[in-house]
């Protein structure tokens, strides 16, 4: 099985101990992992501005990286959510298909795919406020949602119930959006802003102590709203925590 | 003509935290019920999927459905009339309200109109245009349009609804209890209700092979705005036709469960003949339909049948009201119909959004709300729609993200950078990030640089 890492921009600028936590936690579950040197973006921020043709160089770059692999994995929602179902600016050929196909959200591999269940060097004896984002809820199909009456599930919290010591708390509005939105965040500052404040309060006053998260451009936005408001919330990715890491 | 600054409206919004606050709670509220009330129906889906089935039927039949509707009509009575835009429309009603001396009109709400500007037309030449619904009657009083659908006053507190009427109908401004202001309200329209020559009415369906209009209300107003009166007028959009009266179940079923969350409105009244000695007129309007039918990404906006869902499930509606998207239809579902009436003025609209697809799964007719709003950025930016500062950050953008070796010296220097630069130079009144977040801290390497360290060149 070859498996190639997709660690997205915003990690490797700003979150790279979340790469590190991917790359390692796939490696203590047997996976030879390799990450291609050459890789930037998905395209998403040019795609979701309307600008799909100015993402066409990207997502072309992501493909010539990403060609080859029995699959791909990266821990973002939301490009996993842009490479499966809107990497579109290029044309489509059985190569693009096949790595549009072959592309997976973290939580989703280990689930559906390698289907571990079990991570025994994780402790994590906190209170912890699950936050899913909507690409991964909506677009990907990690959870159940609340607007559609349906047997419940979750990939991602069906993954933390197996680490050791760890609580969860449940906020009022579980499954709204936090107000991120990508380029939203800049051009609708005060409504982002507002549902920002209004995400981290909910999972505060539940008692949360760590939001955790498949989803780190979610986290970024709602950690930067909690810091200001002063909030004592920590925030960590999914996979620091199944790769055994504290707050 | 100057774009909508939705981004603007929605910080002085914000700002009054009362209403704010009481109107995402008052909404989502309104999405709770539709919870509970669609989960109370085992086959829910299955309805969205007739529900949908039978408007995209219609839709795709429409000009044989509309010549039925006509004939049916017709059979029973009514005169009716063809508008190709929000003028003739305008024009038609006056004229008919003209040729019989009518003084006062009462309606009840009708989106339609409100998209056709109506009332002001009307009182510019001469007319008193009395509205019936509450709500909107309150919007009316207030001169301010309707900021939800359904709801038309919902981002007013009572306390301002006591202001409003104070000023206008003589209420003791400082009492907000609502029985008052509902009972004020109703002994200040009754007389119209009598006194007025003509009624008219929107329509929630219009059944084409019995010729009837059928309106949902909560209040009878529809049916004491028509059953007085000697001239009746009913304003019908093209895309309200269903075939057959028996298809009425499928959406009487879901429009009050996923608007309000009640199982049915108190009242659902079928038009369908004049009482004798009166007349009664429809007007069918098309005002773009047809132009919107015609387009391959966004014709199944038409099967929306206006219950709202889709803006009390929005958390940017719910956070920004109604009257910030500037246009006649707001929230999501406004997002993809009002750039079909006026692109460049509501070219920030579909940006009004994140993306996260709740719209599209409480849609009862299952539109699929936010691809559309995904794929209306690309018509935009086509278009050349985009603001300058945007357009060309993602063409810089595009070019960088698809450089290996202008990536790297991009994102080096942007992890490395921030920890030297002083907070005044991050937190600055362009950086719309920092204003209410603080900015990601720096790392000491980028992932890259990590792996290339710990674990060499190997790929």
């Amino acid at each position: 099985m070859k498996v190639a890492l997709f660690v997205p921009c915003y990690i490797d600028a700003f979150f790279p101990e979340v790469g590190v936590a991917s790359l390692e936690l796939l490696e203590r579950l047997g996976v030879e992992v390799a990450y291609p040197l050459d890789q930037t973006c998905c395209g998403q921020p040019m795609a979701n501005s309307g600008c799909e043709e100015d993402a066409a160089g990207t997502e072309a770059l992501f493909v010539e990286n990403f060609a080859g692999y029995d699959y791909v994995v990266g821990p973002s929602g939301s490009c996993v959510h842009h490479v499966r179902d809107h990497l579109t600016a290029i044309p489509q050929t059985d190569r693009v298909l096949a790595v549009r196909r072959n592309t997976y959200e973290l939580v989703e591999f280990i689930h559906d795919v390698l289907k571990v269940r079990e991570f025994p060097w994780a402790e994590f004896p906190h209170r912890v406020g699950l936050h899913v984002g909507c690409a991964t809820l909506r677009g990907l199909r990690e959870a159940s949602i609340s607007e559609v009456k349906q047997a419940p599930f979750s990939k991602p919290l069906a993954l933390l119930s197996a680490v050791k010591g760890i609580q969860f708390v449940e906020p009022k509005r579980p499954d709204e959006c936090c107000g991120f939105g990508g380029t939203f965040s800049v051009f609708e500052e005060p409504v982002s802003a507002r549902m920002g404040q209004d995400k981290v309060n909910d999972h505060a006053s539940a008692g949360a102590e760590v939001i955790v998260s498949p989803d780190m451009s979610c986290l970024m936005h709602q950690k930067g709203v909690a810091e200001r408001l002063g909030l004592d919330v920590r925030f960590m990715h999914i996979a620091e925590v199944l790769n055994g890491a504290r707050p | 003509m100057k774009r909508i600054d939705h981004a603007e409206a929605s910080s002085k919004f914000i700002e009054a935290t009362d209403h704010a606050e009481f109107h995402d709670r008052r909404l989502w509220d309104l999405r709770k019920k539709r919870d509970r009330e669609s989960e109370s129906l085992p086959e829910w889906q299955e309805l969205r999927g007739l529900a949908s089935a039978i408007k995209e039927h219609t839709l795709t039949h429409l000009a044989d459905y509309l010549e039925q509707f006509e004939a049916a009509a017709q059979a029973n009575g009514i005169v009716v009339h063809w508008a190709r835009d929000a003028a003739e429309h305008n024009q038609i009603v006056h004229e008919l309200l003209a040729a019989h001396g009518v003084k006062t009109l009462v309606k009840a709400k009708s989106m339609l109109t409100e998209e056709c500007d109506l009332r002001p037309f009307l009182e510019n030449r001469g007319i008193l245009v009395v509205e019936t619904d509450l709500g909107e009657r309150i919007q009316q009083l207030d001169d301010e349009p309707p900021s939800h659908i359904v709801v038309p006053a919902v981002h007013k507190l009572r306390t301002d609804v006591a202001e409003v009427f104070g000023r206008t109908i003589g209420t003791d401004p400082t009492n907000s209890d609502v029985h008052y202001l509902a009972e004020s309200q109703r002994q200040n329209t009754r007389p119209h209700f009598v006194g007025a020559e003509a009624g008219m009415i929107g329509a929630n369906f219009a059944v084409a092979e019995t010729g009837t209009v059928v309106v949902c209300t909560n209040e009878g107003n529809a049916d004491l705005s028509m059953h007085l009166p000697k001239l009746t007028i009913a304003s019908i959009g093209i895309e309200k036709l269903i075939p057959r009266i028996e298809h009425l179940g499928v959406f009487i079923r879901m429009l009050s469960r996923n608007a309000l969350g009640s199982p049915i409105t108190q009242i659902t009244s079928h038009f369908r003949a004049p009482r004798p000695g009166t007349e009664m007129h429809y007007v069918l309007v098309d005002n773009g339909r047809s132009e919107r039918l015609g387009m391959e990404d966004f014709w199944y906006s038409l099967k929306c049948i206006r219950c709202g869902a889709c803006m009390n499930t929005c958390p940017v509606y719910r956070r920004s009201g109604g009257l910030s998207y500037g246009a006649t239809y707001s929230g999501p579902i406004g997002v993809i119909i009002d750039p079909t009436f006026n692109l460049r003025k509501y070219s920030n609209l579909p940006f009004a959004s994140t993306l996260n697809g709740s719209c599209t799964n409480v849609c009862p007719v299952k539109i699929n709300i936010h691809e559309q709003i995904y794929k209306w950025r690309q018509v935009i930016a086509e278009r050349h729609q985009l603001p300058m500062v945007k357009r060309e950050a993602m063409r810089m953008a595009g070019k960088v993200l698809a450089s290996p070796k202008m990536y790297r010296l991009a994102v080096e220097a942007a992890a490395a950078g921030i920890s030297h630069l002083p907070r005044t130079l991050i937190y600055n009144p362009f950086n719309a990030w920092g204003k209410q977040r603080e900015v990601p801290g720096a790392a000491k390497q980028t992932f890259r640089q990590w792996y290339v360290a710990n674990r060499g060149t190997k790929q």
